[in-house]
């Protein structure tokens, strides 16, 4: 196990990133804080703080609007972080990433952009047991609207998806699959380019939910031949209300306006407009600018660590993470691999309802995420009311996963299983 | 220290030796809610009688909070006036709301709870099977499962 720690703490320097990280050094009474729910939200470096910040210090002021320095330097900051994404994520074109709130925007979006203009009675739309509640509702009020029906990849007992029906579920009827990258309670790796290839053979197009996928592998859109990809930038040490949506041009070309108002038009009429040119068709109103351009800083930060490096480390934790945690006699749903999974960790410890457990691991200075993680499918999948889930990121140690196994001896303590 | 005071050697007990933990035949009046953000759900069902509650009985699932207040509350209820039930309640309200000190005399057991209200999150799960009863109380039909709101 030791060999194990040692090389977990080689593929990044683990200790030079906290100190990046100002909340890091918080403490939980009189015991450090060990921060392991980045798959709600990722904590944020000084470099993004400071970028955002000297957004506001210096150069705000609206984008694409006025004709003087400080709205010049604004666009420039706002279109570069834009381009810094594109790259991220692999995307040749920056005008192929439409700014969002995040990733249930994202979603939306395409549900209600793409999916009521190109989706009508009998379609279908494939999903899996494994979507988070953002990737089935907006779904679900789409097809209340287009009379299209909803489809779902069940899941193996591993958590995987099972694909062995594949070929009913994805059929000439199918028009669009939207699934999960990488699961936010069982950490699952879909298989997505044998999706996305699937797919296309029938004439489908894929969505892939990116919040957890973005943030912790590397992406590569055309490696990955995706249709569509949202990403959440506050899971990825940028502010929250940043992302974007990725979707290939001539899509966005053929979709309707999301949202109408200031900026997404061309010309106003009494009975009609027109739309701006892609990506701005769908940016209506003032964006989320500071934001995007924090962004932009947390893409350069996560580029200098290395996006292999970032995925190395957490391979690495999250395997000490489960081998330590079976040992102490957790259940844990979902794959045990560390090479189709991420860093996402749903478990069960002994007999300790998952709201007790979080409470006794905070007095112990652990921040965990309990509760059904948006993921009811999931949760009835396994026959469990909740999960508790610890979740890792460029800054966590193994020294942590150890805080969290010792504070998991304290809820047998207390409730003496 | 913060811990023992939520998990309370009573509350542990009631959790783990749940008190009229059962389904109440002949009980005129029910109501079933769950808390869909942890999954908890509680039955509560009630035999009136003479402007009484004659008897009251519970089922459900949950973290322990949520479970031993139900379960204290089954025992404090029985046998009081429906006034004065639906004055327990309130005051046992007041107290997970941090605004109302409780009569230890009248509140007994159920002052071991009184320790969930530095935990904001969790009040709920201690507020959740009171809140059924008063529905039930209120001629709930159970039909209302599902709804808690938050």
């Amino acid at each position: 196990m030791s060999v194990t720690k040692e090389r977990a703490e080689g593929a990044l320097d683990v200790a030079r990133i906290r100190a990046d990280f100002p909340i890091l050094s918080r403490m939980v009474g009189d015991k450090p804080m060990v921060f392991l729910d980045s798959a709600a939200t990722s904590q944020k470096p000084r470099q993004v703080i400071e970028a955002e910040r000297e957004f506001y210090e210096r150069h705000n002021a609206n984008v694409h609007r006025g004709i003087y320095m400080l709205s010049e330097e604004a666009t420039e900051l706002y279109e570069g972080a834009r381009e810094k994404l594109a790259r991220f994520i692999g995307a040749s074109d920056p005008a192929t990433i439409v700014y969002t709130r995040g990733t249930t925007e994202s979603i939306n979006l395409v549900a209600h952009a793409w999916g009521r203009k190109f989706l009508t009675e009998g379609d279908e739309i494939l999903l899996s047991d494994l979507e988070h509640h953002s990737n089935i509702v907006p779904w679900q009020l789409c097809v209340r609207d287009t009379g299209a029906v909803l489809r779902y990849i069940p899941l193996t007992d591993d958590g995987l998806l099972d694909l062995s029906d594949l070929g009913t579920l994805l059929n000439e009827r199918t028009k669009i699959v939207s699934v999960s990258g990488m699961s936010n309670s069982l950490g699952t790796l879909p298989p997505i380019r044998q999706l996305a290839d699937a797919a296309h053979a029938v004439g489908a197009v894929i969505c892939v939910d990116g919040a957890q996928l973005v943030p912790h592998v590397p992406v590569d859109v055309t490696a990955l031949d995706c249709d569509f990809l949202s990403i959440s930038g506050h899971k990825m040490l940028g502010p929250t209300a940043s992302g974007g949506l990725y979707a290939r041009r001539e899509l966005l070309e053929a979709m309707d306006p999301f949202m109408g108002g200031g900026h997404m038009i061309e010309e106003v009429h009494h009975d009609h407009s027109t739309w701006n040119e892609v990506p701005y068709k769908f940016e209506a109103g003032t964006m989320n600018i500071a934001q995007e351009v924090g962004l932009g800083a947390a893409v350069d930060y996560l580029e200098a660590l290395g996006m292999d490096a970032v995925r190395a480390h957490e391979e690495e934790i999250t395997g000490y993470a489960i081998d330590r945690m079976l040992e102490a006699g957790a259940t844990i749903f979902g794959p045990k691999d560390v090479s189709v999974r991420g860093g996402a960790v749903s478990f069960w410890y002994k007999e300790v309802h998952p709201h007790d457990l979080a409470t006794i691991l905070n007095e112990e200075g652990v921040a965990v995420r309990a509760g059904h993680h948006c993921n009811q499918l999931v949760m009835r999948r396994f026959g469990v009311p909740a999960t508790t889930r610890a979740s890792f990121y460029v800054y966590n140690t193994n020294d942590e996963v150890d805080a969290l196994i010792a504070a998991l001896g304290k809820a047998e303590e207390v409730f003496g299983f | 220290m913060a811990l023992d005071e939520i998990y309370k050697e009573t509350i542990l007990d009631h959790y783990k030796n749940p008190r009229n933990k059962r389904e109440l035949p002949g009980a005129e009046l029910s109501c079933s809610r769950n808390n869909p953000l942890c999954g908890d759900e509680i039955t509560v069902f009630v035999h009136e009688e003479d402007g009484k509650v004659a008897g009251v009985t519970f089922l459900g699932q949950g973290c322990s909070i949520s479970q031993s207040s139900a379960s204290m509350m089954t025992e404090a209820v029985t046998g009081k006036s429906v006034q004065d039930t639906e004055r327990l309640i309130g005051e046992f309200r007041g107290m997970m709301a941090g605004d109302a000190e409780p009569d230890e005399d009248e509140f007994g057991e159920l002052v071991a709870l009184k320790g969930v209200v530095k935990y904001p999150i969790r009040v709920k799960c201690a507020v959740l099977a009171w809140d059924v009863l008063q529905e039930a109380l209120s001629g709930g039909d159970g039909k209302a499962a599902g709804t808690a709101a938050h």
